[in-house]
């Protein structure tokens, strides 16, 4: 199962995160987001791009990086995500494939 | 080389992996360093002989040169640091190396059985058994089997190589775990050997065709198990299970790729073979050998494909079966199943009061699969409002896309319905 895991502090000590996701494994990406000041919005209005510069969601708390790690059980997801400072939002991603009901 | 002719060698070199192998674990021992020297001599393998020719004894061939490739490796180690087992495979007379041609080395179905009980070591977790199965038996490489689980190879390499270190950490040997741990680790094995299947069955048609070759693994290393074994019951069991799922994939996926319910699959389109095959291995094993849940699962899948109708359907035989495998082997998965038999049997009202027993399980919290089962036996009991609801939440709860999709067509469908 993969997750995406959602930073909100700011980028340093992930050194104990990545290495043990790493050496599992279970490390399959990740990216550092530059100042949602740099964001911009991009929505086409009667198929003109409309563009509006900052971030989509407005004041508040924003993503400063991710992580996406295949592991075998949400609870390992989350013994992962408590390797990383501050809150780190922990989330499914949808698989392609499925059973039949 | 054309396809077919690719195909053929894949399969013959898929056949050889664990052969050579093993051959080289009884001759030199190290399970790390032998199996990385088959996995260059298949590449080697790979690359030379559609150009070359297939040799003349294959088996042979992959032998001398898997050997080669760990005296090479042995050698550049032992100029670093003077290790003893250089000495072993220096001293091994090259005359030892390959049988003769197309000779079978006496071992070989045993040497499969052995390196799975290996590669499903109990100090390894599921998803590394499953990836070192793939690589050390089937002969998978590591791109291979990181295209097949959608990771990139730098994902999987770690967990293979992890694997292999942790089975040596654990001090495992080759050879077959005493009569008192068998069963546990065949039970190991045969759950790793589901695994692989599942990982293949549950693959959409389209853009994870890699996946879908995982089936088709799963039942030939299956296969192989139960030659090995043949009395054993579970392990025709899980191969009848496999068969018979199997046999049901071509109506599972309508023209769009959208999930199509057992109940609603065009018959027609079931593999009648794989169909046959399945029911008479689980018939056999079930009246030689004592009851377990591969058996009864399959028993189950056998009386679905023999109905001609959904509506034919043997509900009364399944809800039976579903008593006994919730007793054998309790789990809320089978809880689900046996209510929608007793929803067919005894009413929708009977199979939802069943569901009630779920709703405190920890394991069904965040399930769409409770939420589902019991949107679909309230629509049995004309409650389509209530049915509305919880597919709605079934779809919010899926992690799979085309269950999404289909869950939210259901809750759609009752928008217009009531």
């Amino acid at each position: 199962m993969k997750f995406l895991l959602s930073l909100y502090a700011d980028a340093a000590g992930h050194e104990a995160f990545v290495t043990a996701a790493r050496q599992a494994g279970e490390l399959v990406g990740g990216h550092a987001l530059a100042d949602p000041s740099l964001s911009a919005v991009v929505r086409v209005v009667d198929g003109v791009p409309a563009v509006t510069e900052g971030p989509y969601a407005g004041a508040g708390e924003h993503v400063t990086g991710q992580y996406v790690v295949d592991c075998e059980s949400r609870e390992r997801a989350l013994e992962l995500a408590a390797l990383l400072p501050g809150g780190v939002e922990v989330r499914p991603l949808m698989d392609p494939a499925g059973l039949e009901m | 080389m054309d396809a077919s002719a690719t195909e053929r060698l894949g399969d013959l070199l898929r056949e050889l992996a664990p052969q050579v192998l093993g051959v080289l674990m009884r001759r030199y021992g190290g399970f790390e360093e032998c199996e990385d020297a088959v996995q260059e001599a298949l590449l080697a393998a790979a690359s030379q002989w559609p150009a070359e020719g297939v040799p003349d004894s294959p088996r042979a061939w992959l032998i001398t040169v898997a050997s080669r490739r760990l005296v090479d490796h042995v050698r550049s180690e032992q100029a670093r640091r003077r290790r003893e087992v250089a000495a072993a495979v220096r001293e091994a007379p090259d005359a030892d190396l390959a049988p003769a041609p197309g000779e079978e080395g006496p071992g070989d179905r045993d040497d499969t059985l052995t390196l799975l009980f290996l590669c499903c070591h109990p100090a390894l977790t599921p998803a590394s058994q499953v990836a070192l199965t793939l690589r050390a038996v089937s002969g998978l490489t590591t791109a291979e089997i990181a295209r097949a689980f959608l990771v990139p190879e730098a994902t999987m390499a770690p967990r293979i190589s992890r694997a292999k270190q942790r089975i040596k950490a654990a001090g495992a040997s080759f050879e077959l775990p005493p009569p008192g741990e068998r069963a546990d680790r065949l039970d190991a094995v045969l759950h790793t050997l589901y695994l692989i299947f599942n990982e293949g069955y549950t693959a959409s048609s389209g853009p994870d065709l890699h996946r879908g070759e995982l089936t088709a693994e799963a039942i030939r290393l299956t296969r192989l198990v139960h030659r090995s074994l043949p009395d054993d019951g579970e392990v025709a069991g899980l191969l009848a299970l496999m068969l018979l799922t199997e046999a049901r994939r071509p109506a599972r996926t309508g023209p769009d790729g959208g999930l199509v319910p057992l109940a609603e699959q065009d018959r027609g389109l079931w593999d009648a073979a794989l169909a046959e095959e399945g029911t008479a291995l689980v018939t056999a094993a079930m009246s030689a050998s004592p009851l377990g849940p591969y058996q009864l699962q399959a028993a189950i899948a056998a009386l679905h494909v023999q109905a001609p109708r959904a509506e034919d359907t043997d509900w009364e035989q399944i809800r039976i079966l579903y008593g006994i495998l919730g007793r054998i082997a309790p789990n809320p998965m089978v809880t689900l199943n046996h209510a929608i038999a007793v929803a067919m049997t005894r009413g929708p009202r009977a199979g939802l009061d069943l569901l009630e027993s779920l709703d405190d399980d920890p394991r069904m919290a965040r399930h769409h699969r409770l939420h589902a089962v019991r949107a679909h036996l309230q629509d049995l009991a004309g409650e389509h409002v209530a049915a509305r609801e919880n597919y709605r939440l079934a779809a919010r709860l899926t992690t799979s896309l085309p269950e999404q999709r289909y869950l939210r067509q259901k809750a759609e469908a009752h928008g217009e319905a009531g």
